[in-house]
């Protein structure tokens, strides 16, 4: 049944994106495509449970190299889409 | 039980913060609060998440984070511009390479069914070709290694082999559980299928790549989420998923092809098929382009990523202000596979402070093509190769193009004479009404510049 659960909720993420990124322009790719894959680092999550309930020697390491991983996608993600995005400005009097 | 609850409903939150945030992302206005709001439900989740208090060792994760954020936040701030390809590829590889490693260790929390011994081959098996896709990417890109696509013969029955010893591997995992070699099997071979499955793409193709990857790292995200049963990582993993396939189609369909051509033909690699090309080559000194562009009174830029690797973002701005002055009004195009990202020109142009109401997409463009006295190619080639639209044996044939050559004159900053990434010879460089400016860009147009100033 959980895996029936979980499925269900794929499809639903699955069609939601689609509509969602459907509609962002052309001109906002880059940072759509580095922020979302800020949003992929959410492995972080995965890796902070992996470390933590980690018993043994090799998965605290496994665990601890994939927060590592995780946390620079996250954050390098996300500061580098912001410092991209403070950048897309309207200019004044710039056009009619 | 009512900390579990807790910890859910937080994952609903953030799942909410990830929605908005990309439905933000939308439009340049709100797309840096879209950002912001994308990071906070980042930051939720991984909160609630170390609140579990099934977690004991807060000392290794608090190492892992500080480690990650201080390479994460080197590299955002340091990167340049045009190097912002790069950028994501590397991140692109490290979310897999996450990914692939919270597979591995979940093998080693409590049993597992089959189900989730599936879903843990899966994310190791995504992940696992995602880092070495996103490496050989990287390389390509930075140019450490050749951009060419590398092709053998036997190349397809070799991916083929990959795959049958994965499965194989996989399968014989499930039934032994316990014998780690198995798993070490995956991921060598994931490992190896990685590099086989980016090594044969050329470097034109690889705005293509990149939202591939951008897509994989997506599911793998997801996979590692049925591994442990995470419903965030499910959803986020399924929006970025979802994101990077449809910026591949976007790529595809802007270069008119399907994606198994691009995937599998070694495009760049592609023999010409001589299409005899009339009338001569017209050079033109940065003096005589000056003189043409005081009396133009409508000026079209349109920016390859020839712009990127001179620099030459900032010099065009302010040729722009120049013009602008003159009174003539400038307008950029943009086209889709531009540069070696989707929207790598507009985010350099935003750099140099280009207003984003300036720039056209390839569709608003052409309709008034006519009534632009110039175009200025910088550094794009195929993208205005006018043998898209009319000859029928080239290999680009039927691609939407930018009809620059439909302007009254049509400068084309380049190099020399050396044809694009794609090796095709461009006709608009024998047009009558074409003019080539020849030098670096950045050169070019700081000489035009101070011609106005003189």
């Amino acid at each position: 049944m959980e895996a029936i659960f979980l499925t269900f909720i794929l499809m639903l993420s699955i069609f939601l994106g689609f509509e969602l990124i459907n509609k962002v322009p052309a001109s906002l790719h880059t940072p759509l495509m580095s922020g979302a894959n800020a949003i992929s680092g959410i492995t972080l999550v995965g890796a902070v449970i992996s470390a933590g309930e980690g018993n043994n020697t090799f998965t605290i390491v496994l665990g601890t190299l994939a927060v590592v991983f995780a946390t620079v996608n996250v954050v390098g993600g996300y500061l580098v889409t912001d410092r991209m995005l403070a950048m897309f400005k309207k200019k004044e009097g710039g056009a009619k | 039980m009512n900390i579990l609850f807790l910890i859910n409903l937080s994952y609903v939150a953030a799942a909410i913060l990830f929605i908005y945030g990309l439905k933000e992302l939308g439009s340049p206005a709100t797309a840096r609060r879209g950002n912001m709001l994308s990071s906070a439900g980042m930051f939720i989740a991984v909160v609630v998440t170390l609140l579990d208090k099934q977690i004991l060792d807060y000392k290794w994760i608090l190492l892992g984070v500080v480690i990650g954020s201080i390479i994460g936040a080197f590299a955002a701030r340091t990167v340049a511009m045009t190097g912002m390809p790069e950028m994501v590829a590397l991140f692109n590889g490290s979310g897999g390479l996450s990914s692939l490693l919270v597979g591995f260790a979940a093998i080693f929390l409590e049993s597992n069914s089959t189900f989730t011994l599936i879903t843990i081959i899966l994310s190791i098996l995504i992940g696992g070709v995602t880092f070495t896709g996103s490496m050989v990417a990287y390389g390509k890109l930075s140019e450490k290694i050749s951009g060419k696509p590398v092709l053998f013969t036997g190349q397809q029955i070799l991916n083929i082999l990959l795959v049958v010893g994965i499965v194989i591997c996989g399968v014989m995992f499930e039934l032994n559980p316990d014998n780690l070699n198995f798993i070490y099997g995956v991921i060598a071979l994931s490992f190896l299928l990685g590099i086989m499955v980016v090594i044969p793409i050329g470097g034109a193709d690889m705005p293509v790549v990149i939202s591939l990857l951008n897509s994989y790292s997506g599911l793998a995200a997801c996979a590692a989420g049925f591994a442990i049963n995470n419903i965030i990582l499910i959803v986020a993993g399924s929006l970025v998923g979802a994101s990077g396939i449809i910026l591949t189609n976007i790529m595809c369909k802007a270069m008119n092809r399907s994606l198994s051509n691009v995937l599998f033909s070694g495009f760049g690699s592609a023999k010409q098929i001589a299409g005899a090309v009339e009338g001569e080559v017209k050079p033109i000194s940065a003096e005589d382009a000056f003189y043409i562009l005081e009396a133009a009174s409508n000026v079209l830029i349109v920016p390859g990523y020839g712009m990127a690797v001179a620099q030459a973002q900032h010099v065009v701005k302010e040729l722009q202000e120049l013009l602008e002055k003159n009174g003539a009004e400038v307008y950029y195009a943009v086209h889709p596979v531009a540069g070696r990202m989707p929207g790598h020109m507009n985010v350099l142009l935003a750099e140099a402070d280009v207003s984003y109401d300036l720039l056209l997409e390839m569709e608003q463009a052409n309709p008034r093509m006519e009534s632009f006295d110039v175009a200025m190619v910088i550094g794009a080639n195929d993208v205005v190769n006018p043998d898209a639209r009319e000859n029928e044996a080239s290999p680009i044939y039927g691609m939407p193009i930018i009809n620059v050559d439909h302007a009254s004159t049509v400068f084309v900053l380049k190099r020399s004479m050396a044809s694009g990434f794609a090796g095709i010879e461009n006709p608009l460089f024998f047009k009558p009404n074409t003019r080539m400016l020849f030098g670096d860009a950045k050169e070019s147009i700081s000489t035009v510049i101070r011609e106005f100033g003189s």
